[in-house]
């Protein structure tokens, strides 16, 4: 089947579309279900409708209607706040984006030059990539309350985590693109290795982005910290069965954030790579 | 070789392949009028983009004319897929990597739906034509190009097709494995009778192996010349070295080089296969 | 031997940290709190291996979470590769999606797993723990399905085989080596559910809450102690997801050790 390859502009629009019709399909089918076989629903105290099953998923406490969280999340955060539980979730994931951000650019650029070293020297690749490649099945997340233990309660500590988990999967993602262009060491190629490293750098980079947000939330929320979203993701977590909105409201905050910096990485290597086609995967 | 007044294996009549949207067609082949009969060894031979790969492509049924009738034993091409009358052998192996060389070449006969015992057979006698009896249990890997190539055509041959179809399936190898290859796929084709249809982009081969060459033009293609070639059989190493043998590829190379105004030699020494001349659909 | 050579100068880089760390803590006077020495840990590991801190009934919860985990992942990505490949012209829109699904950190589905399945129980991590695992395998098995060499497509049309026949002979096949992958994958981000969820809430005999717990009391010596063992837990079931690989696959150029070019 030969198929005219879609102009950039019209895939995008594709994806974009495909995106939005997945999410609104999404709420419909969280409301479908809840019709099914959540909660009765009132109006006025007037019993309007009673669902044919009864999943205890469906209910109003383990998934509440999508108007309610969206409701909660346009209320003030407490009562008599300024602040909507938005504008507060917002703020919060500004605070963890910031952490976040600069851990995977620490991480970034030291997996990068990690990832030279190890080129440049061999004796040093052997002896440290075995523990590059071991690190990858070891799951990095577990030093994440120790070190927020060390360090502090802080910024600082999350930004280290995030960083911690960022570096790895760069500078193995590197070593394979540095290698790509089989070259001698003469310094005039790096004008060619370098580049030629760089889909394997993009991939790695829209791994790193997620795991720097899942580093700054675990190192917040169970380190105990008093702001950003793995903070506001445990406190609400706790008040769950009083009210479920506000730990969803978060829930969706967190997701959006996740997504919005990965489809930026994905954005600025469309922009690098500039007509080099990458498969989304690859 | 041919039996005359037998009803021709191949029959290709006023067919046509264009591919490509309404606005931008791209006409790979126009009016082919060709006739294949029982036995025949037919070679296909043009420069790149002739569409010989289509032409052939046309008679398994593995996409479909735009124009004129494709008949293969009488019946529509489709049809004659889904009896199963032809085996293809393409310019790279295709091997299933996770089966052993003897599971290939079972595999069309596990897909018809042969008892064990008689495919377990039948894998056996193939790999005993081919010469690989010893490397029934070893992995495609295991094996050289050549060899892989041998495996493809016992899977082709397994479950006695009236058929061939060739494509360029010794482009990938050396000349001198090549020419085994020639003389080996000569010395079955003589033990089992089938017919061939060869696709090649070698002068020599098409020559050395063929009872007629067709000799194709590009853009769009068209069978320009068939050559009847009538060196003595069995052929050998003494037909490589005969002067008959070097005057029927000087015709063959001359009717090429007359169907594309003289640019044949160049891009015969390359072989590509663009979009239209290996088109999938 | 060629393989034990290779890995002398790692070998010794192990050996060299582990010495430097006890003299650095011994002769610094470092205190124990911070940075405890590897006699240290070890210690930790042994006098709490089954009393105190209870370390190995603690593992065997937390690989049971994992490895349930793994389990559910991997049966619910099988299943959607399966349904999405029918549809081959959906996967261009599915894949790109799916993969900007999976940038949701999923450490935010941890607290409304413990709310709904129950924070003290095991569920609730392996269904973070599933939630990890389902992207890499469904991802990877679709993969295998529909990036299928287009000569076998056609050699598998010139047999008139039915679509049940190249899915089941071709296709899956195929697949195998990306679900593998997909696997080794899964088996560390398993883990990684489990503990995180841990994090967020659990039974104390878990090794996410040993952590956790052990920080908080300060007791940094059995904190590392617990994190060695989910390390060696993670590499274990790597460990296992390649040897099930090299007898799944032995004819595949990534397990029969070709060297790339």
């Amino acid at each position: 089947m030969q198929r005219s390859p879609d102009r950039p502009p019209r895939r995008l629009v594709r994806r974009v579309v495909s995106f939005v019709v997945f999410i609104v399909a999404v709420l419909v089918a969280w409301e479908a279900f809840k019709l099914l076989a959540g909660d009765s629903i009132f109006v006025d105290h007037q019993k309007v409708w009673d669902p044919p099953l009864k999943v205890w998923l469906a209910s109003d406490v383990n998934l509440p209607h999508v108007w309610m969280i969206w409701n909660r999340t346009m209320a003030p955060l407490t009562s008599g706040a300024d602040q909507s539980l938005g504008g507060y979730l917002v703020s919060q994931a500004v605070f963890t984006m910031r952490e976040s951000l600069t851990g995977f650019a620490i991480g970034g650029v030291l997996g990068i030059a990690l990832a030279t070293l190890f080129v440049h020297f061999r004796l040093i690749e052997r002896a440290f990539v075995p523990y590059v490649v071991a690190s990858q099945t070891i799951p990095i997340i577990a030093l994440a309350p120790l070190i927020m233990f060390f360090t502090g309660h802080n910024a600082s500590s999350v930004i280290i985590i995030a960083t911690y988990l960022c570096f790895f999967p760069v500078t193995i993602a590197m070593l394979r693109g540095l290698r790509s262009y089989a070259a001698s060491r003469r310094s005039i190629l790096w004008k060619l290795r370098f580049p030629a490293s760089l889909p394997y750098l993009f991939t790695a980079l829209k791994i790193t982005a997620t795991a720097s947000i899942v580093g700054a939330i675990v190192g917040e929320g169970p380190g105990g910290m008093q702001e950003g979203l793995g903070r506001a993701l445990m406190f609400f977590s706790q008040q769950y069965a009083i009210s479920p909105e506000k730990l969803w409201a978060s829930i969706f905050v967190t997701a959006g954030l996740g997504i919005l910096f990965y489809l930026a990485v994905v954005a600025a290597e469309q922009v690098v790579l500039r007509g080099r086609s990458q498969a989304a995967f690859g | 070789m041919t039996e005359q007044g037998a009803s021709p294996v191949v029959r290709l009549a006023g067919v046509g392949k264009t591919f490509g949207a309404a606005t931008a067609p791209v006409v790979a082949l126009a009016d082919i009028n060709l006739e294949i009969g029982r036995g025949e060894f037919v070679s296909l031979i043009g420069p790149s983009g002739c569409g010989k790969s289509t032409l052939l492509r046309l008679i398994g049924d593995l996409t479909e004319a735009t124009g004129g009738t494709v008949e293969v034993n009488g019946k529509p091409a489709r049809q004659a897929r889904l009896d199963r009358d032809y085996g293809m052998v393409f310019q790279s192996p295709v091997l299933f990597e996770w089966r052993t060389v003897e599971d290939n070449v079972r595999l069309p006969l596990e897909l018809f739906g042969h008892d064990r015992a008689s495919q377990a057979q039948r894998a056996q006698e193939m790999l005993d034509l081919v010469g690989l009896t010893d490397f029934a249990k070893r992995h495609p890997y295991e094996l050289s190009g050549g060899m892989q190539q041998r495996v493809a055509i016992a899977r082709a041959l397994a479950f006695s097709p009236s058929l061939l179809l060739m494509d360029e399936p010794f482009g990938a190898l050396d000349e001198m494995t090549r020419e085994r290859m020639n003389s080996e796929v000569l010395s079955i084709w003589q033990r089992t009778g089938i017919t061939v249809v060869f696709v090649t982009h070698s002068i020599p081969e098409a020559v050395f192996l063929s009872s007629r060459v067709a000799v194709m033009s590009a853009r769009p293609g068209r069978v320009t010349k068939v050559v009847d070639v009538d060196l003595p059989r069995p052929r050998g190493l003494e037909t490589r070295e005969s002067p008959r043998y070097f005057n029927l590829i000087t015709e063959v190379r001359e009717a090429l080089r007359g169907s594309d105004g003289g640019s044949s030699e160049a891009t015969l020494a390359s072989p590509e296969r663009t979009a239209a001349e290996g088109g999938i659909g | 031997m060629q393989a034990l050579r290779r890995n002398i100068p790692a070998l010794l880089i192990l050996v060299a940290i582990l010495v430097g760390l006890e003299v650095f803590v011994r002769s610094a006077n470092v205190k124990a709190f911070i940075f405890p020495a590897p006699t240290a840990v070890w210690a930790a590991l042994v006098s709490n291996w089954n009393g105190g801190y209870n370390i190995f009934p603690a593992a065997r919860a937390t690989l049971t979470e994992a490895a349930g985990g793994l389990v559910l992942g991997t049966a619910l990505g099988l299943i959607v590769a399966f349904s999405v490949s029918r549809f081959p012209r959906s996967r261009d829109t599915i894949l790109p999606l799916a993969v900007a699904i999976n940038a949701i950190p999923i450490v935010a589905f941890a607290p409304i797993a413990n709310n709904w399945f129950g924070i003290l129980s095991p569920f609730s991590k392996m269904a973070v723990a599933a939630s990890l695992v389902f992207f890499p395998i469904m991802i990877n098995v679709l993969r295998g399905l529909t990036d299928v060499d287009p000569s076998a497509l056609e050699l598998m049309r010139s047999y008139g085989a039915s679509p049940g026949a190249v899915t089941r002979r071709l296709r899956i096949p195929n697949a195998l080596p990306y679900f593998l992958t997909g696997l080794k994958v899964a088996t560390t981000l398993s883990l990684i559910g489990a503990v995180v969820g841990e994090y967020f809430g659990g039974l104390t005999d878990t090794l996410g809450r040993v952590v956790v717990g052990a920080a908080s009391a300060l007791r940094f010596d059995i904190t590392w102690s617990a994190i060695l063992v989910v390390a060696l837990v993670g590499m274990g079931m790597y460990l296992v997801a390649v040897a099930v690989e090299r007898v799944l696959i032995p004819w595949h150029p990534s397990v029969r050790g070709d060297q790339p070019a």
